[in-house]
């Protein structure tokens, strides 16, 4: 794909600031801890990294969504644990309010968002409710001029360091799908608490919890949407966050590849630098082509999307490419320890982290079993 | 507070291609950047505009490629940037430059500060900064690693030396040219790459200057070039290890083998 000058320019702001800021340092300390430093996520803020495409009316940036892949990409290229803060505040968090929203709950919560004053969290998977979404037991009950929200979320990104969360609950369980209900909710509130963060394989340096909620008070101004609407707005939420995820694919495919041709060029076994062997030069362009193939179907489902494409066909371009891509570049991550040899499989090599960062592609913002089962109810709707 | 940023597109390597018959540089493929010490020129120019209040105007002399440069220092925040360019003025040195781009400040005018940087990583002349304040008359400091204090008439400034630093202070308007030590570039926002892209770059060529053209470019320019090239590169260097005795002793066997110590008889 050939980009606009604009593009271009948003790519190189993005990689200026890994490259300045995400020092091998700071990510040694960050995947060790388990979390960033908050005067990074504010640092990032400030350029406008957390309202890509919201309206500049409401404290965003104005630009558009091939603007947020290029910049996740580039920051998932450093660090994929850093880079989930774009697509958790760009998406996520931002799209239940821009979806479902009022103009007073735009106008309150978009500008806190878009500047990082407000970090937030996706509540939607609950310990019995994960690819399942409408199984969750959340509860939401009215009295008087609040919502009393008492269950418990599980696995939810960047909880222990989040100020408002996004929250699911029923609101009306004899009703299935159309009993589920938006909310925005502070996490300072009384009644929130955090489960321990949890012990991860990948994405190491952006914390995850459960969300433990005993009776939350939350004002009937924090419900988003109408009431039994949730299920809906969770799904188009979704549909941008996908993109995301393909997105942090991207990144950290180009990182396996940029490290394995760098390693390829450097190594040598039999007088030969191994990159001039078959078994390795062939797996380089292997690589490059789905990482290239990945690119262009995470691009265009941007593009469709900044055309103003809506519904079905966007399901489809979302759950394509990030199904694509999260199984591609665990492909591709794969190959980059085994060029690599016994160095990638150890802590002080790069791909090491890539393909551990890697496993989680294709399990959140749906597992590649769910894209399949979008994708298929689109195609069979034809 | 008006100020005045000169900025240059320069090609980001440090192996400068140089045409061998025109001995000028070969711009072509090469990925181009603003020049380093410049960004430190404009950050000094943004950072008085948040104190003070003001406007922050950037001017470039280059090919149309160089509006680029110019939309990253207006995503950076400058309010206003004007490209030079025209067929006319290629090829120019640093005098001929220094007369153009001074044309071009005296139609933005009334400035109170015109920031340069030091150098630029393609010539490493220093000259186009002090020449243009040769050419407006203004007075100039040159090698600026901090400013101390604005005051209505006139500014204080650090000069930096090889072994210190000189305090001047200098009457506005005046003519700066920056050094790296003198800040750290800001980022660019997402916000200023939208607003960059949505607005025309300002392109004044020689008639808007009222310049004739045998005053431009390479055929007015007074240096002649003799001969340029690129330096033959450094062998590898290599690295001695062990205790600092073995280190010494491999030393001495290595430059032993190229004779290159004489043994005392």
């Amino acid at each position: 794909m050939i980009f606009q000058e604009k593009h271009e320019l948003i790519r190189k702001l993005a990689k200026g600031f890994a490259d300045r800021e995400l020092t091998s340092e700071v990510l040694d300390e960050a995947e060790e801890r388990g979390y960033f430093d908050r005067a990074l996520l504010d640092k990032m803020g400030k350029i406008g990294f957390f309202g890509i495409k919201t309206p500049k009316e409401l404290g965003g940036q104005g630009s558009d969504c091939l603007a947020y892949v290029i910049a996740t990409e580039e920051m998932c290229r450093a660090s994929a644990a850093f880079g989930l803060y774009i697509s958790t505040q760009n998406s996520l968090v931002s799209m239940p309010i821009m979806i479902s929203g009022s103009r007073e709950q735009k106008e309150k919560y978009m500008p806190p968002i878009s500047s990082g004053e407000y970090i937030g969290a996706f509540g939607l998977t609950e310990p019995g409710a994960g690819s399942d979404a409408g199984g969750m037991t959340t509860r939401a009950v009215l009295d008087g001029d609040y919502y009393i929200l008492s269950g418990r979320k599980t696995f939810i990104t960047g909880a222990p360091t989040a100020d408002i969360a996004i929250i699911y609950a029923k609101t009306d369980p004899d009703k299935g799908l159309r009993g589920i209900s938006t909310f925005v909710m502070d996490m300072r509130a009384p009644g929130v608490s955090l489960g321990k963060p949890e012990n991860k394989l990948g994405i190491r340096g952006c914390p995850t919890s459960d969300i433990i909620m005993e009776n939350v008070r939350v004002h009937k101004s924090g419900l988003l949407g109408d009431l039994g609407r949730g299920f809906a707005n969770a799904m188009g939420t979704l549909d941008i966050g996908r993109i995301g995820i393909a997105a942090q694919a991207i990144g950290i495919g180009q990182a396996c590849l940029d490290e394995s041709v760098k390693y390829a060029n450097e190594r040598k076994q039999f007088g030969k630098r191994i990159g001039e062997f078959q078994g390795v030069s062939f797996k380089l362009a292997d690589m490059y082509a789905k990482l290239q193939a990945a690119k262009e179907l995470t691009y265009q489902a941007a593009l469709l999307v900044d055309a103003g494409v809506t519904g079905g066909q966007i399901s489809l371009a979302a759950s394509t490419c990030k199904l694509y891509s999260a199984e591609a570049v665990n492909q591709i991550a794969y190959d980059a320890i085994q060029i690599h040899g016994g160095y990638g499989f150890m802590k002080d090599y790069r791909v090491e982290r890539l393909y551990r960062d890697a496993r989680i592609l294709p399990i959140y913002e749906g597992t590649s079993e769910v894209q399949k089962m979008v994708m298929a109810a689109q195609l069979l709707k034809r | 507070m008006k100020i005045i940023v000169c900025a240059k597109q320069v090609p980001d390597t440090n192996e400068v291609k140089i045409d061998p018959v025109k001995g000028t540089l070969i711009r072509e493929g090469v990925p181009s950047i603003l020049n380093p010490d410049d960004a430190n020129a404009l950050e000094a120019a943004l950072s008085l505009k948040d104190t003070y209040g003001g406007e922050v105007h950037v001017i470039s002399m280059g090919p149309g490629q160089a509006k680029y440069m110019l939309r990253e220092c207006l995503a950076m925040g400058a309010d206003d940037a004007v490209l030079l360019s025209s067929r006319v003025f290629g090829g120019a040195d640093t005098y001929v430059t220094a007369n153009t781009v001074a044309e071009g400040i005296k139609k933005i005018g009334g400035f109170d500060i015109i920031f340069a940087g030091r150098q630029a990583i393609d010539g490493d002349t220093a000259q186009v900064g002090p020449q243009i304040a040769g050419r407006l008359g203004l007075p100039v400091v040159t090698y600026v690693q901090a400013i101390r204090e604005v005051k209505e008439k006139s500014v204080i400034v650090e000069r930096q030396m090889e072994d210190g630093y000189e305090v001047i202070e200098i009457p506005l308007p005046c003519v700066l040219t920056a050094v790296k030590e003198l800040n750290s570039p800001r980022y660019m926002t997402l916000m200023g790459i939208e607003d960059a892209y949505a607005r025309e770059i300002t392109v004044w060529d020689e008639k808007d200057l009222n310049i004739e053209p045998e005053k431009c470019g390479l055929k007015a320019s007074p240096t002649k070039v003799w001969k340029s090239f690129t330096p033959p590169p450094k062998g590898k260097g290599q690295m001695l290890g062990g205790s600092a005795g073995d280190a010494a002793a491999a030393l001495i066997d290595a430059l032993n083998h190229k004779n290159m110590l004489k043994k005392e008889g």
